[in-house]
């Protein structure tokens, strides 16, 4: 089962009302390509582990769809749809079996140095051997940064992630949610054109979790970041994306996409009230549940 | 308690994990982490003092029972401790038998220096390098399980019994805990640190300094800790077997002299020296896996 193209490109920039979150970044440098052209495309993915001898699973068998630039995009799913399957492929950490995922049209042999990636456990994403700053300079460090700037640069992350006098501290002397806003940090930091994250508010209680989703919400603005979210909370993909891609159970296939023609501005009260929020939430549960 | 990597790796010989890999569980609560209170250090102090009388009254009770016991010993096996204190302090303190101290430990230092550097150093290439770590498997488990004393003769064949001969057999000896460990503690680095590694774009060398040894270091220092006692051993016997100095060459020539209380002060010696070593051994551990006591505690405290 695949998308139809047309579904997807043209929602991108042009369609949601007032969707001034992002607003038309000048193309990246060296990609001559329009604005409009995906960021990221996936292509009949297809990803099978061998499970020994002739037994396998197919954890991903074709999924298809693409990511304008400045999107938020929420892929969703039942549980063990081979959702982290999905990114893991999508992000180049792992190769599909079969199709593609390209970034920028270009195809994955690792993960690209414009893409970031948030893990779902920051306490074994984040290194505790390193203080926070020390984590937060290590992607700065391999791209050659000099060092005043990779100060400069860490003190302006970690306080646009809501994190102020902590960079000396290690990681596990901090709370779930300021860890990951420090695994935030740090990919942002590299300031990523695509990002990916896989269930990142997943292991934190419901206040931190709404605070998180806002967080990123005015991360994606200020660093007009290109998001790509697995979540298997449809309240939160509702929340956050202007598109939310629904998955099959396993082995996974897109069972639809659906644009989220909310307010760009959102607010967790507001617009979790909303009977448009609401009426989406009904949509995409019966999509998940469904057979 | 005391498994340093939650993920236990595979392991790396087909014999399955080895017991050098257990890492020995820190004796009390790790120190106060970073900007902890001042006063909840002292107090943390305060109860450090009581848990180590805890355990020092029944040493002490030991060395009075042995006293008392003692005091009144006419036997030419057990002198009364009280002889053995003072001819420890004639021969120790005022005396040059700690002259004898200086070639032991130099042996033990280098070989010691060679075992811990060069276990690492293998222990990490046999994780890089896969083919050879099949290949080379069979061998180290052959080669750890071997007593290294029964090589002796060889290796005193091969170098005789001066200073080369005995670094050499420390070394052979004490390299096998920490090569094993190392191999072990790396291949057991959580997946998920390695995914990161990639997603922020570091290099293989630089995910195998950055991020694979520090996450293994726990348990390569349980391996350097098995390494250190092997160290001292072989130190102790390679003095006895072939030697004209050292602290086991004077225990020997004791006893086969019939000097029976200086033989008893050199085995003292020997064992406030291992015990000296092994306590700098847990201070250097503490401060290196600071962050490790750390994360776990807070572990333990949140779940």
């Amino acid at each position: 089962m695949t998308v139809q193209p047309e579904g997807t490109v043209s929602v991108g920039r042009a369609d949601p009302p007032g969707n001034s979150g992002t607003p038309d970044i000048p193309a990246n440098p060296g990609t001559a390509e329009a604005a409009g052209a995906p960021v990221l495309s996936v292509r009949g993915l297809r990803k099978v582990y061998p499970l020994g001898g002739r037994t396998e699973r197919v954890a991903v068998a074709d999924v298809s769809f693409e990511v304008a630039r400045g999107e938020f995009v929420c892929v969703v799913g039942p549980s063990g749809a081979g959702k982290t399957t999905l990114l893991r492929c999508m992000s180049g950490l792992l190769t599909p079996t079969a199709g593609q995922a390209l970034v920028e049209g270009q195809p994955l042999r690792r993960v690209p140095a414009q893409v970031g990636v948030v893990f779902q456990d920051y306490g074994r994403s984040l290194y505790p051997w390193l203080t926070v700053n020390r984590n937060v300079a290590l992607p700065l460090k391999v791209r050659g940064m000099d060092r005043a700037d990779r100060a400069e640069r860490i003190a302006d992350v970690l306080a646009s992630v809501g994190l102020h006098d902590v960079g000396r501290r290690y990681p596990w002397q901090l709370s779930g949610g300021m860890q990951q806003r420090v695994a935030i940090a740090r990919t942002l930091a590299y300031r990523p054109a695509l990002l990916f994250m896989d269930e990142p508010f997943a292991s934190v209680d419901a206040q931190t979790r709404f605070d998180l989703e806002d967080l990123i919400l005015r991360v994606r603005e200020r660093f007009a970041v290109t998001v790509v979210f697995v979540t298997h909370d449809i309240d939160e993909a509702v929340y956050l994306a202007d598109r939310v891609v629904v998955l099959s159970g396993s082995p996974s296939t897109v069972r639809e996409v659906v644009p989220v023609p909310l307010p760009a501005a959102r607010d967790q009260r507001g617009t979790r009230a909303l009977p448009e929020f609401l009426a989406l939430r009904r949509r995409l549960l019966e999509l998940v549940t469904s057979r | 308690m005391g498994d340093p990597t939650p993920a236990a790796g595979p392991a790396v010989l087909a014999g399955g994990r080895h017991p050098a890999t257990a890492v020995p569980a820190p004796s009390g609560p790790p120190g106060p982490s970073g900007r902890a209170g001042a006063g909840r250090a002292v107090l943390a102090g305060c109860r450090r003092v009581v848990a180590a009388a805890g355990w020092l009254w029944f040493a002490i009770a030991l060395v009075a029972v042995w006293w008392f016991a003692s005091a009144d010993s006419t036997s030419a096996y057990f002198p009364p401790l009280r002889t053995i204190v003072h001819r420890l302090y004639e021969l120790w303190i005022v005396g040059d038998a700690k002259s004898q101290l200086a070639p032991s430990l130099e042996h033990f230092a280098a070989g010691y220096g060679i075992a811990g550097a060069g276990g690492i150093a293998l222990g990490a290439l046999l994780w890089g390098v896969r083919p050879l770590r099949e290949s080379t498997s069979p061998l180290l488990y052959f080669c750890y399980v071997l007593p290294a004393p029964a090589l002796l003769p060889a290796v005193i064949t091969l170098f005789g019994i001066d200073t080369t001969m005995k670094v050499a057999i420390i070394s052979f000896a004490a390299v096998w805990p920490t090569l094993l460990n190392t191999v072990d503690g790396m291949r057991g680095v959580d997946p998920v640190k390695l995914d990161t590694a990639r997603a922020l774009g570091l290099s293989p060398l630089r995910t195998a300094g950055s991020v694979v040894l520090p996450a293994a270091l726990p348990q390569i220092v349980a391996g350097l800790r098995n390494s250190l006692q092997v160290a001292i051993i072989l130190m102790v016997v390679s003095e006895m077997t072939a030697s004209t100095s050292g602290i086991g060459y004077f225990i020997l020539t004791a006893q086969q002299s019939l000097a029976i209380t200086d033989m008893w002060t050199g085995i003292i010696v020997l064992a406030v020296l291992g015990s000296a070593l092994n306590l700098v051994f847990v201070a250097a551990e503490r401060f290196v896996l600071a962050w490790h006591y750390g994360a776990r505690a807070a572990e333990g405290k949140r779940s």
